[in-house]
């Protein structure tokens, strides 16, 4: 049986894309198998674990509880789109800086989380960032130094502002 | 796990998104949020054969805020909902129990009206809805209808939606003036769902309570609205005994065990989360009279 294929338009970090895909194709898996964007990890597939996580038009969403067809039209941002090795974003110097990571299998999904939060908060305390990452597993750190990055983040996004 | 196959159409309208429902019968299902359906998908526990996505349906995506209360449309994201100014000063509960409805990233998605077509027992906003008396505005190419709450919530995961419908909205009425409300629950881990939830509404007039009522999440088959005014009727707010209310309660649920919690210990937490959802929204009676 071949299913019907569909076709979608989507603009991934900042690039425009065109797909063919059946209806039932997840956006993770179209990041990945399609655009091969491997940088969206997928741990659990039923929204709990967080490590999908991207930004459709700036706001963080589960990518493996959308569909790729409902996200034609959108813009969808990745952990690849954050920044570069040579030009980081502040949030992915803060987790180097803090050691927020080990394994990195968490990672991306803290970061397009966290680089959302903080532009949008860009002063948390310490309970607002525990809770702006609540929604995301890690099963190495023991999130202290993750909370530490957080903060970090929001220091340097502060500093970027003050001085650009 | 992915999603079993299925045929996908996404509406642009509202009367086209009817049409292909009416069309589906009871094949079809809404998409909305896709934060309850796609999981269900994803772990092949529901395998609909049409899918009718809504997330076009962008006239569906408002909120209307008067002074009666506040009216959801389809649409509307929980974080709409949850940050809209106006709908938090018309009624406040709507806020208060959204930050405990998973986490921002699923709430930036998930919809409102969708977790009360959900009808998940443990669903705060199905307390909300109970608990204010709101109303489903229903949607179908046969024409609308409007659902009490009372009527509305049938099972779990159930409701009183048929195939071919479309919840359109939800209203959720403003409280008299004089009430305060708040919500109150306890999970495992924050965003969790609940193990134990309520909200609740204190009403004090001239100082003295002249109603106290709650509604329940996770220990009955549909939220439980409970009038629990009896015991605290003409107390003033700070010598009212919260407690013996919460003992009304308690003999008045029956909850299920499950792996997170005995009957009993769910009965106890009804008894405690009563008391001190109670005293909280009778506190904030004063400051939120209208
Ligand atoms: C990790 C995680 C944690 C969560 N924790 C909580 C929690 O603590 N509390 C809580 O309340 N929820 C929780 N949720 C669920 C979340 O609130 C969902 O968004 C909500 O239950 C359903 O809304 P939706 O728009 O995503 O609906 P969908 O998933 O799109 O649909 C859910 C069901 O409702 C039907 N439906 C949706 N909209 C309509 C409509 N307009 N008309 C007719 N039928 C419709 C669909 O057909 C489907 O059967 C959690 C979800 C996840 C992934
Ligand atoms: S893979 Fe999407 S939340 Fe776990
Ligand atoms: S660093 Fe390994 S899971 Fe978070």
């Amino acid at each position: 049986m071949t299913e019907q294929q569909h076709e979608v338009d989507v603009v991934v970090n900042g690039v425009p894309h065109h797909l063919s895909v059946p209806a039932r194709r997840l956006l993770s898996d179209a990041l990945r198998h399609d655009l091969g964007l491997t940088g969206t990890h997928v741990g659990c597939e039923h929204g709990v674990c967080g490590a999908c996580t991207v930004l459709l038009d700036g706001r963080p969403v589960r990518s493996c509880l959308l569909l790729a067809v409902t996200a034609a039209g959108h813009e969808v941002t990745t952990v690849e789109g954050l920044g570069t090795a040579e030009d980081m974003h502040p949030v992915q110097r803060a987790f180097r800086e803090c050691h927020g990571l080990q394994c990195g299998f968490c990672t991306p999904g803290f970061l397009t989380t966290v680089a959302a939060f903080v532009a949008e908060a860009p002063d948390p305390t310490e309970a607002e960032a525990r809770e702006a990452i609540s929604g995301n597993l890690c099963r190495c750190t023991g999130y202290q130094n993750i909370v530490a990055s957080v903060l970090r983040a929001a220091e340097l996004t502060r500093e970027g502002g003050a001085t650009s | 796990m992915k999603p079993p196959p299925f045929a996908w159409t996404a509406p642009q309208s509202l009367d086209e998104a009817l049409a292909a429902l009416g069309e589906a019968g009871d094949q079809g299902k809404v998409l909305a949020g896709g934060q309850s359906l796609i999981p269900l998908l994803n772990m092949r526990l529901a395998a609909p054969a049409r899918i009718v996505d809504i997330n076009r349906l962008t006239e569906l995506a408002y909120l209307r805020t008067s002074a009666d209360g506040v009216r959801v449309g389809a649409l509307a994201r929980h974080t709409d909902v949850e940050l809209d100014d106006a709908a938090y000063s018309v009624q406040p509960l709507l806020r208060r129990a959204l930050r405990l409805v998973a986490h921002p990233v699923i709430r930036n998605r998930g919809t409102t009206v969708g977790s009360i077509a959900h009808a998940d027992p443990s669903g705060e906003m199905t307390a909300v809805l109970a608990l204010t008396g709101g109303t489903a505005h229903v949607a179908s190419a046969a024409g609308p209808r409007e659902v009490a709450a009372s009527d509305f919530f049938i099972g779990p995961l159930e409701s009183a939606l048929q195939p071919g419908e479309l919840l359109e909205a939800v209203t959720f009425p403003a409280f008299a003036p004089g009430t305060g409300s708040t919500f109150v629950e306890v999970a495992r881990r924050h965003g969790d769902y609940a193990v134990c939830g309520l909200a609740a509404a204190v009403r004090v007039s001239d100082g003295l309570v002249t109603s106290a009522r709650t509604a329940y999440v996770s220990v009955a088959p549909t939220p439980l609205v409970l009038d629990l005014t009896e015991p605290v009727r003409g107390a003033t707010a700070p010598d009212a005994d919260w407690t013996a209310c919460g003992a009304v309660a308690a003999e008045q649920t029956e909850p299920e065990p499950d792996i997170h919690a005995s009957a009993d210990y769910r009965r106890h937490l009804v008894l405690v989360l009563t008391a001190r959802a109670l005293a909280e929204a009778a506190a904030r009676a004063g400051a939120e009279a209208a």
